[in-house]
Parts: C-alpha cells; structure tokens; sequence
C-alpha cells in the first residue's frame, strides 16, 4: 500500500514536471507558428477593443506640468539618418522641404515648414513610453493631424493613415537596402486632439536626433508609433500591400499594430 | 481503540469545481506571465522611480555587465553590486557567453525577442483577468469566497498557536485539515485580495492607452517608472508566495493535496492516538 502510494507519488510529479517542461519547450514552437501567430495577436485585438470602449475620441493622454520635463530625453532608433535626399534638405535648415499629403484624398498637397508653423498649433508636455519600458517626458508644439486631413479632404474609403519617412533603420549598411521606417494610424488616432506634427521640442526647433524637421505625436500608443523625419503621408484603406503588411516598420518585424500597452 | 474515536480515515470533498478549473488555469497563465515579462524586462534592465527613467544614473535596480573580459554579470540594488555572472547579467545560452539581465532557461521566449515576450503577456494577462473575475464572482455568489479565505474571529485569535505549530512543521491532521487554517487564509488572502489586483493595476498604469482613461492610476503609483518597479516586485514577491505554497504542498503530502485540487477529493487521515 505505501510502496504503491509513493510510485503514484513520483508518477504524478514525474508527470507534471515532463508536462511543464515540454509545455514550455513547446512554448517557442507554437509561437513560431501561423496558428500560434495568429492566437497570440488576439491579445492585442482585445486590448484596443476595450481600450477603445473605455476612452472617447477626444479622451487626452495625461499632460505634465514644464517642472516634470525630463533633463535629458533619450533619442532612440535612428538618430542621424544617412540618406542622400534628407542630407541635402538638413544642408538647407529644412528650408525646401515639402510634406507631400495624398492618397485617398479629393485635394492632394505639399506643404512646407513655415506654412505648417502658420497654422494653428498645439503645445502639449507629454510621457513618451517606449515598448522597451523606458520613460521620458518633453514638450512637443506642432500642427494638429486633423487641420491637414480636413484640408485635404477624406474619401469615403478612407480608413488609415500611412506615414512615410526618410530613414532606414540602418543608415550605415545601405549596401544591404533595408526598409524606410513607416507607421500607420487609424482615423481615430489621426483626428486625436493630441495627434500632432511636431516641429517644435522644448520650445526649439526639432533636433535632427528626434526626428527633424517633423515628428509625429500619437500620445495614447508607444514611442514606435510616432516615425520621425515624416516625407509624406498618405490616405489609405489598407496597409496590407505595404511593405511587410503589417502597417509599420516595427509591425513588420512582430510587434503589436495597436501599440495602447 | 479509543471510546470516542474520531472518525476514521476517509475521503473529504474539498475543492468545488470551478475553483479547481480556475486554480489550474492560474497556474499557467501566472507561469507564462512570468517568464514573459523576464523577456520583458530584459529590453531594459533597469527600475527607477517617478514618472521617467534615469537612463541609468540612479537606478533602483539594475542588471547589467561590466563588459570587460571576461565579462562579469551583476546585480545592483539601490547602488550595492552583488556579482551573479553566469545567472544575472552574463549567462549562457545555446553555448555561447551573451550578455542579458535573465538567463535564456527563464525567459519566454528563450531568445532575445521583446515582441513575442510582449503577446504572450498580454494574452495571457488576459486570461488571467478574466479567470480571476471568473474565480471572484464564483467566490463571492458561492460563499466559497468567505469560508475559505476570510478568518473568524476566533481563528484571529489563535494565530499565535497556529504561528507555533507551523514553525515546529506540526500541520493540522483530521477534520481540521479540511480547512484552511488561519495563517493560510491570510496568506491566500493578501495574495487574491492584495497582491494580485495590485499587480493588474501596476501592469495597467505602464499602458498609455489606459493612462488616458484613468491619469491618476500611474500617480496612485508614484509615476509610470514607479508602477514598473512595483510591478517588478510583486512578480518577485508572487514567486516567494509559490516557493511556499509548494513547500507547503510537498510537506503535507503531495499527492493528497494534488489529488484534492484534480478531483476535488481529499484523503483525511484518521488522528494518531498516543501510540
Ligand atoms: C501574476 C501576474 C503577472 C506577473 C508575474 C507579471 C510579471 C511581469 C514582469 C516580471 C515584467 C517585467 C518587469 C517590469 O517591467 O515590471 C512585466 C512587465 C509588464 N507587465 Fe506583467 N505580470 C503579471 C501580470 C500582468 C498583467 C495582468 C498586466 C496587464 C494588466 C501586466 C502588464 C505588464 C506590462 C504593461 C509590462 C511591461 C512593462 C514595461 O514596459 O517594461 N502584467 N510583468
């Protein structure tokens, strides 16, 4: 009887400990794998679902007051791009730069800095959260988002907006061409108060570490959804032909499109 | 025999069925919540306090390496390094020496892979969320909630004996051991009550769609940086609480307290008279 009870014993541990452990090896495997891919990105459908039922379209990120700026605010990702055509826009201080607006628009333009800078704008003191969990807060003034689509114009198909800009991740390796950095947003996130191109930081021009001449501000999502060194931006109703598919340079490589946590 | 033998030994039902399920759905998703945030964190070894990070400078806790060769890994809390090359910091993986704050053999997934870790906790904090809600609404429609984790008054007062019993290893035998006894309502207690719904809010105040929502959750925290921190802790402190529970488990019999919390039946030993 005691014999017995203890090679049950050992049978249930041995069990659960082998079930554990291949449960884990396994863990890699399944994540590998298109179902496992697709299980796992249910997470993120549930988060912006709820997320999205709990805040209004107007709901603002929290703002700080100018005494909680952070002295020193990390630039992160590509800091200098090395791209021939944004070279010779720096040259010049920005001074022939164009933002092309187009896409799924009735009025498609250009419009350059000091035009931007006439339009009405919007200071806000912000926390950037990046996805590898660091924090900073700074002062961003810009153009809002919506005064640009309006003026363009949406179509009925309209459903994201796609924002190109001039670096690749890897400025240095350009033998090897890698991608330019986009991102996507939808309508909700582009017609946010807070949805703004960034020109200004700390009351300064834009420092070419941080993204000049513009930056785009999306203050409820991570730092990787606001791309840096804008070119254009572009009205579509999908991503899915757009480079990797998944709507954004980080995207393409696994990271969540909505990016709320 | 004894005139007024207590009852012999027999099998006790112990365990409802929805806490069954919900105790084992727990187990995994707080396994898979682990070691995905370890993945998590290792995309930034450090803790700060406030609302941003020092980038650092003063950080309440790091994990790096000193880079030199051979590289040595260490912890640093509060500005004290303890080295823990090999574990901390330096360890191995796949044979070769890399540089990472935790070890491969405990992070999921075993490679550096920031956004992999980052669905897989999300998901998975997901489950637990609603298991626990599951789990709560049960508890509380069922009077489970109340029977098992909230202690009488009497009970309070017995602490003390109960303290001593427990820390000479002498668990209750009988009808007694059908029960949760005092110490392990409390601790049960600040765990389901205390520590996890803590942990949901620190892990909600570091979302910035959340924030929007609810601003005065990272405050509640100290800041966004301060509610990692705590989030980091109650990890470690939800580890303390398995080591014990396990202990606990392996000390007054393993396959009976396993047996109780599959098929909900429990084995309650006759009490030994003098012999
Ligand atoms: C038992 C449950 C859980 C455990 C053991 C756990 C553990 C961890 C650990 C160790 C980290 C990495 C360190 C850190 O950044 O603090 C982490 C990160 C994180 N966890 Fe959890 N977690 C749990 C539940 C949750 C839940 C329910 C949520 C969502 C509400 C959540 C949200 C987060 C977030 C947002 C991060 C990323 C922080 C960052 O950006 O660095 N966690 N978790």
């Amino acid at each position: 009887m005691k014999r017995k009870n203890l090679d049950r014993r050992r049978f249930l541990l041995g069990g659960l400990g082998l079930g554990g452990a291949l449960a884990l090896g396994g863990c890699g495997r399944l994540a590998a794998s298109r179902t496992g891919q697709n299980a796992l990105q249910a997470g993120d459908d549930a988060t912006q679902f709820v997320q999205r039922l709990l805040m209004t379209p107007q709901t603002l990120a929290p703002e700080f007051p100018a005494s909680a700026i952070s002295a020193s605010f990390y630039a992160n990702g590509t800091t200098d791009p090395g791209e021939a055509d944004y070279k010779a826009l720096a040259a010049n201080q920005f001074a022939d730069y164009r933002l092309k607006v187009g896409g799924l628009v009735t009025t498609p333009f250009e419009i350059s800095l000091s035009e931007l800078r006439a339009l009405p704008s919007r200071t806000q003191i912000t926390r950037h959260d990046c996805v590898e969990g660091w924090s900073a807060i700074g002062q961003w003034t810009g153009a809002p988002l919506h005064l640009l689509l309006e003026r363009a114009g949406l179509k009925p198909e309209a459903r994201y907006v796609l924002f190109r800009c001039f670096d690749t991740m890897d400025s240095d390796s350009l033998d090897t061409p890698r991608p330019h950095y986009y991102e996507t947003v939808d309508l909700v996130d582009a017609y946010h108060p807070q949805t703004i191109l960034a020109y200004d930081m700390g009351g300064a021009a834009l420092g070419v570490p941080h993204g000049a001449p513009l930056r785009l501000r999306v203050e409820r999502q991570l730092g990787y959804k606001m791309p840096k060194y804008l070119k254009s931006i572009e009205v579509i109703d999908s991503f899915a032909a757009v480079d990797g598919g998944k709507g954004g340079y980080w995207e393409d490589q696994g990271y969540d499109w909505y990016a709320g946590i | 025999m004894h005139a007024a033998a207590p009852s012999p030994t027999h099998l006790a039902f112990r365990h409802p069925l929805p806490i069954r399920i919900a105790h084992w759905i727990n187990v995994t998703a707080m396994t898979i919540l682990l070691l995905s945030g370890l993945q998590i964190f290792n995309a930034h070894p450090e803790l700060d306090f406030g609302s941003t990070s020092s980038f650092y400078k003063h950080p309440a806790l790091t994990i790096g390496a000193t880079g030199e060769s051979p590289d040595r890994g260490y912890l640093q809390v509060f500005g004290h390094r303890l080295d823990t090359t090999g574990v901390l910091g330096v360890s191995r993986s796949d044979g070769d020496v890399s540089e990472r704050a935790f070890p491969s053999w405990i992070t999921l997934p075993a490679e550096q892979d920031l956004a992999t870790g980052r669905r897989w906790h999300f998901l998975f904090a997901w489950i637990f969320v609603v298991n626990g809600l599951v789990y709560l609404a049960f508890g509380l429609l069922s009077g489970q909630l109340r029977r098992r984790l909230i202690p009488t008054r009497a009970e309070l007062r017995g602490i003390g004996a109960s303290l001593r019993e427990h820390l000479t290893l002498r668990f209750p035998k009988g009808e007694e051991a059908t029960r949760y006894n005092v110490l392990q309502k409390l601790a049960y207690l600040i765990v389901v009550l205390g520590l996890l719904p803590l942990q949901i809010l620190a892990g909600l105040a570091m979302s910035p769609g959340f924030d929007a929502v609810a601003p005065w959750l990272p405050e509640a925290f100290g800041g966004r940086q301060s509610a990692r921190t705590a989030h980091f802790v109650i990890a470690m402190l939800l580890v303390a609480f398995v080591f014990i529970h396990l202990a606990m488990v392996l000390l007054t019999g393993p396959f009976n307290q396993l047996r109780g919390m599959i098929t909900g039946w429990f084995t309650v030993r006759a009490e030994r008279e003098a012999s």
